[in-house]
Protein backbone atom coordinates (compact mmCIF):
# COMPACT_ATOMS: atom_id res chain seq x y z
CA UNK A 1 0.00 0.00 0.00
CA UNK A 2 2.17 2.50 -0.88
CA UNK A 3 0.23 5.11 -1.20
CA UNK A 4 -1.57 4.85 2.29
CA UNK A 5 2.82 5.04 3.41
CA UNK A 6 3.12 8.04 1.25
CA UNK A 7 0.06 9.92 3.24
CA UNK A 8 1.11 8.54 6.28
CA UNK A 9 4.62 10.17 5.97
CA UNK A 10 2.95 13.77 4.45
CA UNK A 11 1.30 13.95 7.58
CA UNK A 12 3.85 12.82 10.02
CA UNK A 13 6.38 15.39 8.83
CA UNK A 14 3.34 18.14 8.41
CA UNK A 15 2.29 17.15 12.19
CA UNK A 16 6.12 16.94 13.60
CA UNK A 17 6.75 20.55 13.07
CA UNK A 18 4.72 22.04 15.61
CA UNK A 19 5.21 18.62 17.89
CA UNK A 20 8.73 19.61 18.14
CA UNK A 21 9.81 21.98 20.99
CA UNK A 22 12.54 24.18 20.40
CA UNK A 23 15.86 23.44 20.18
CA UNK A 24 14.95 19.23 20.02
CA UNK A 25 15.52 16.73 16.94
CA UNK A 26 13.61 13.77 16.00
CA UNK A 27 14.88 10.74 16.61
CA UNK A 28 13.30 6.96 15.23
CA UNK A 29 15.05 4.94 17.94
CA UNK A 30 15.26 4.95 21.64
CA UNK A 31 18.08 6.28 22.96
CA UNK A 32 19.14 5.11 26.81
CA UNK A 33 20.60 7.33 28.88
CA UNK A 34 21.98 6.15 32.25
CA UNK A 35 23.30 7.44 35.69
CA UNK A 36 24.42 4.29 36.61
CA UNK A 37 24.19 0.47 36.43
CA UNK A 38 20.38 -1.10 35.63
CA UNK A 39 19.27 -2.53 38.95
CA UNK A 40 17.02 -5.44 38.14
CA UNK A 41 14.95 -5.62 41.30
CA UNK A 42 12.85 -8.92 41.26
CA UNK A 43 9.13 -8.71 40.22
CA UNK A 44 8.76 -10.52 44.20
CA UNK A 45 10.01 -7.96 45.57
CA UNK A 46 9.26 -5.07 43.59
CA UNK A 47 6.94 -2.85 45.57
CA UNK A 48 5.15 0.47 45.12
CA UNK A 49 4.62 3.06 47.79
CA UNK A 50 3.15 6.60 48.59
CA UNK A 51 4.61 8.03 51.65
CA UNK A 52 3.82 11.21 53.43
CA UNK A 53 -0.17 10.63 53.34
CA UNK A 54 -2.42 10.19 56.24
CA UNK A 55 -1.10 6.87 55.76
CA UNK A 56 1.13 5.24 53.91
CA UNK A 57 0.51 3.25 51.10
CA UNK A 58 2.15 0.37 49.60
CA UNK A 59 1.21 -2.03 45.98
CA UNK A 60 3.09 -5.41 45.57
CA UNK A 61 3.40 -5.79 41.82
CA UNK A 62 0.68 -8.02 41.44
CA UNK A 63 -1.64 -5.79 43.56
CA UNK A 64 -0.29 -2.65 40.97
CA UNK A 65 -1.39 -5.10 37.80
CA UNK A 66 -4.77 -5.02 39.30
CA UNK A 67 -5.14 -1.46 39.58
CA UNK A 68 -7.14 0.45 36.60
CA UNK A 69 -4.41 1.05 33.75
CA UNK A 70 -4.37 2.92 30.70
CA UNK A 71 -2.92 3.00 27.14
CA UNK A 72 -1.11 6.21 26.72
CA UNK A 73 0.61 7.42 22.92
CA UNK A 74 2.23 10.24 23.24
CA UNK A 75 5.58 12.08 22.15
CA UNK A 76 8.30 12.39 24.70
CA UNK A 77 11.14 14.85 24.69
CA UNK A 78 14.93 14.60 26.37
CA UNK A 79 16.96 17.40 27.23
CA UNK A 80 19.44 16.13 25.63
CA UNK A 81 17.23 17.51 22.40
CA UNK A 82 16.30 14.18 21.19
CA UNK A 83 12.37 14.18 20.69
CA UNK A 84 10.30 10.87 20.12
CA UNK A 85 6.68 10.67 18.26
CA UNK A 86 3.81 8.58 19.51
CA UNK A 87 5.28 6.40 21.89
CA UNK A 88 2.51 4.07 23.22
CA UNK A 89 2.82 3.34 26.99
CA UNK A 90 0.44 1.20 29.34
CA UNK A 91 0.37 2.31 32.69
CA UNK A 92 -1.47 4.01 36.03
CA UNK A 93 -2.43 7.29 35.98
CA UNK A 94 -1.13 9.51 39.45
CA UNK A 95 -5.20 10.38 39.23
CA UNK A 96 -5.58 6.77 40.43
CA UNK A 97 -3.18 6.78 42.93
CA UNK A 98 -3.64 9.71 44.60
CA UNK A 99 -7.55 9.54 44.72
CA UNK A 100 -6.34 6.16 47.30
CA UNK A 101 -4.46 8.66 49.77
CA UNK A 102 -5.64 11.03 51.54
CA UNK A 103 -3.25 14.45 51.82
CA UNK A 104 -2.92 18.09 51.58
CA UNK A 105 0.35 18.01 49.53
CA UNK A 106 1.94 20.47 46.68
CA UNK A 107 4.93 18.64 45.32
CA UNK A 108 6.11 15.11 44.88
CA UNK A 109 9.67 13.37 45.32
CA UNK A 110 9.89 10.57 43.04
CA UNK A 111 12.49 7.79 44.18
CA UNK A 112 13.73 4.82 42.71
CA UNK A 113 16.06 1.34 42.72
CA UNK A 114 19.87 3.18 42.33
CA UNK A 115 18.89 6.15 44.19
CA UNK A 116 17.58 8.71 41.49
CA UNK A 117 15.30 11.19 42.63
CA UNK A 118 13.23 13.36 40.79
CA UNK A 119 10.75 16.26 42.03
CA UNK A 120 7.20 17.40 40.66
CA UNK A 121 4.34 20.29 41.55
CA UNK A 122 1.65 17.74 41.72
CA UNK A 123 -0.79 20.00 39.51
CA UNK A 124 1.51 18.88 36.67
CA UNK A 125 1.31 14.81 37.37
CA UNK A 126 -2.55 15.23 37.74
CA UNK A 127 -5.55 16.15 35.52
CA UNK A 128 -3.82 13.28 33.01
CA UNK A 129 -0.77 14.29 33.22
CA UNK A 130 1.25 11.31 34.69
CA UNK A 131 0.98 7.63 34.71
CA UNK A 132 3.54 4.45 36.15
CA UNK A 133 3.97 3.15 32.98
CA UNK A 134 4.88 -0.58 32.87
CA UNK A 135 4.22 -1.61 29.12
CA UNK A 136 5.90 -0.28 25.94
CA UNK A 137 5.24 -1.13 22.55
CA UNK A 138 2.75 -3.69 23.66
CA UNK A 139 5.97 -5.16 25.83
CA UNK A 140 6.81 -5.17 29.75
CA UNK A 141 9.21 -1.95 30.15
CA UNK A 142 12.61 -3.73 29.58
CA UNK A 143 15.11 -2.98 32.15
CA UNK A 144 17.15 -0.31 30.62
CA UNK A 145 14.09 1.74 29.35
CA UNK A 146 13.27 1.88 33.18
CA UNK A 147 11.64 -1.68 33.67
CA UNK A 148 9.80 -3.11 35.39
CA UNK A 149 7.85 0.54 35.91
CA UNK A 150 8.86 4.06 35.33
CA UNK A 151 7.53 7.21 35.74
CA UNK A 152 5.98 8.94 32.63
CA UNK A 153 5.57 12.70 32.33
CA UNK A 154 5.88 13.16 28.66
CA UNK A 155 4.89 16.98 29.03
CA UNK A 156 8.36 17.70 31.03
CA UNK A 157 11.66 16.96 30.11
CA UNK A 158 12.08 13.27 29.57
CA UNK A 159 14.75 13.36 33.20
CA UNK A 160 11.50 13.71 35.10
CA UNK A 161 9.88 10.10 33.90
CA UNK A 162 11.99 8.39 36.39
CA UNK A 163 12.98 5.02 35.17
CA UNK A 164 13.16 2.44 37.95
CA UNK A 165 10.44 4.21 39.99
CA UNK A 166 9.62 2.19 43.52
CA UNK A 167 7.38 5.11 44.97
CA UNK A 168 7.05 8.81 45.81
CA UNK A 169 6.97 10.82 48.78
CA UNK A 170 4.23 13.49 49.13
CA UNK A 171 5.74 16.86 50.53
CA UNK A 172 4.64 20.85 50.77
CA UNK A 173 7.74 21.98 49.16
CA UNK A 174 9.45 21.75 45.93
CA UNK A 175 12.74 19.42 47.03
CA UNK A 176 15.25 19.27 44.03
CA UNK A 177 15.66 15.87 42.95
CA UNK A 178 19.11 14.10 41.44
CA UNK A 179 19.44 16.66 38.58
CA UNK A 180 17.60 19.41 39.57
CA UNK A 181 19.97 20.00 42.45
CA UNK A 182 22.82 20.37 40.27
CA UNK A 183 22.14 22.60 37.36
CA UNK A 184 18.98 21.18 35.77
CA UNK A 185 15.82 23.36 35.97
CA UNK A 186 13.59 22.90 39.07
CA UNK A 187 10.17 22.13 36.39
CA UNK A 188 11.96 21.04 33.24
CA UNK A 189 9.29 22.60 30.46
CA UNK A 190 10.56 21.60 26.61
CA UNK A 191 8.35 24.29 24.90
CA UNK A 192 9.70 27.09 27.60
CA UNK A 193 13.23 24.97 26.75
CA UNK A 194 13.53 24.91 30.97
CA UNK A 195 17.27 23.05 30.65
CA UNK A 196 19.39 24.22 33.05
CA UNK A 197 19.04 27.09 36.57
CA UNK A 198 17.99 30.34 35.40
CA UNK A 199 16.57 29.20 32.09
CA UNK B 1 23.85 -3.04 28.98
CA UNK B 2 24.80 -1.29 32.33
CA UNK B 3 28.32 -2.85 31.43
CA UNK B 4 28.73 -1.23 27.81
CA UNK B 5 27.62 2.11 29.26
CA UNK B 6 30.40 2.35 32.54
CA UNK B 7 33.48 3.85 31.63
CA UNK B 8 36.32 4.67 34.32
CA UNK B 9 38.29 7.67 35.54
CA UNK B 10 40.08 7.79 32.67
CA UNK B 11 36.90 9.09 30.69
CA UNK B 12 36.52 12.00 32.09
CA UNK B 13 40.61 12.72 32.19
CA UNK B 14 39.95 15.95 29.75
CA UNK B 15 37.10 17.82 31.37
CA UNK B 16 38.58 17.05 34.81
CA UNK B 17 41.97 19.22 33.56
CA UNK B 18 39.75 21.68 32.05
CA UNK B 19 38.12 21.73 35.63
CA UNK B 20 40.64 22.02 37.91
CA UNK B 21 43.65 22.93 35.84
CA UNK B 22 45.54 19.50 36.81
CA UNK B 23 45.87 15.72 35.87
CA UNK B 24 43.48 13.92 37.97
CA UNK B 25 43.27 10.07 37.17
CA UNK B 26 45.96 10.18 39.46
CA UNK B 27 44.59 12.10 42.01
CA UNK B 28 43.66 10.00 44.92
CA UNK B 29 39.96 10.26 46.57
CA UNK B 30 38.03 8.99 49.27
CA UNK B 31 34.44 7.97 48.98
CA UNK B 32 32.37 9.71 51.41
CA UNK B 33 30.11 6.61 51.86
CA UNK B 34 32.19 3.57 51.96
CA UNK B 35 35.29 5.28 53.18
CA UNK B 36 37.55 3.11 49.68
CA UNK B 37 40.32 5.19 48.50
CA UNK B 38 41.34 5.16 44.58
CA UNK B 39 42.86 7.32 42.23
CA UNK B 40 40.27 8.95 40.15
CA UNK B 41 40.99 7.03 36.81
CA UNK B 42 39.28 3.68 39.23
CA UNK B 43 36.08 4.83 39.03
CA UNK B 44 33.17 4.50 37.49
CA UNK B 45 32.08 7.00 34.90
CA UNK B 46 28.58 7.20 33.10
CA UNK B 47 29.00 9.45 30.38
CA UNK B 48 25.29 9.13 28.75
CA UNK B 49 23.24 10.77 31.20
CA UNK B 50 22.13 14.30 30.86
CA UNK B 51 25.19 15.08 33.20
CA UNK B 52 28.65 12.87 33.96
CA UNK B 53 28.30 10.38 36.93
CA UNK B 54 31.25 9.39 38.77
CA UNK B 55 30.53 6.68 41.03
CA UNK B 56 32.14 4.85 43.67
CA UNK B 57 33.62 1.48 42.15
CA UNK B 58 32.82 -0.78 45.90
CA UNK B 59 29.94 0.94 46.41
CA UNK B 60 28.22 3.01 43.64
CA UNK B 61 27.73 6.08 45.50
CA UNK B 62 27.86 8.78 43.51
CA UNK B 63 31.33 10.81 43.87
CA UNK B 64 30.99 13.17 41.61
CA UNK B 65 28.10 15.17 39.55
CA UNK B 66 29.14 17.16 36.22
CA UNK B 67 26.20 19.56 34.54
CA UNK B 68 27.94 21.41 31.59
CA UNK B 69 25.09 23.85 29.68
CA UNK B 70 24.68 27.49 28.72
CA UNK B 71 28.51 28.30 29.37
CA UNK B 72 28.23 26.84 32.70
CA UNK B 73 29.41 23.91 34.57
CA UNK B 74 28.37 22.66 37.56
CA UNK B 75 30.21 20.91 40.27
CA UNK B 76 29.09 18.79 42.81
CA UNK B 77 31.44 16.45 44.97
CA UNK B 78 29.71 16.11 48.09
CA UNK B 79 30.13 12.66 47.19
CA UNK B 80 33.81 12.45 48.41
CA UNK B 81 35.32 13.06 51.67
CA UNK B 82 38.75 14.08 50.43
CA UNK B 83 40.98 14.78 47.20
CA UNK B 84 44.56 14.61 47.44
CA UNK B 85 45.69 16.91 44.84
CA UNK B 86 49.42 17.94 43.97
CA UNK B 87 50.73 21.19 45.06
ZN1 LIG C 1 32.24 3.88 48.26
Amino acid sequence: MPQISRGFHGRRSEASSDRLPPGQHLVDDFPVLSAGPTPHTPLAEWTFTIEGGAEPASWTWEEFQALPSEEITTDIHCVTKWSKLDTAWRGVSLDTLLALVEHDADYLLAFCDGGYTTNLPLEHVTDGKAWIAYDYDGEPLEPEHGGPARMLVPHLYFWKSAKWIRGFRLQDEDEPGFWESNGYHILGDPWLEQRYWGD
Amino acid sequence: MAEERRLDGNAIGGVMIELFGVEMTTVPGSCGNCGAHEQMAETDVYLDAPGIVVRCRHCQNVLIRIVRGNGRTWLDLSGLSSLELPL
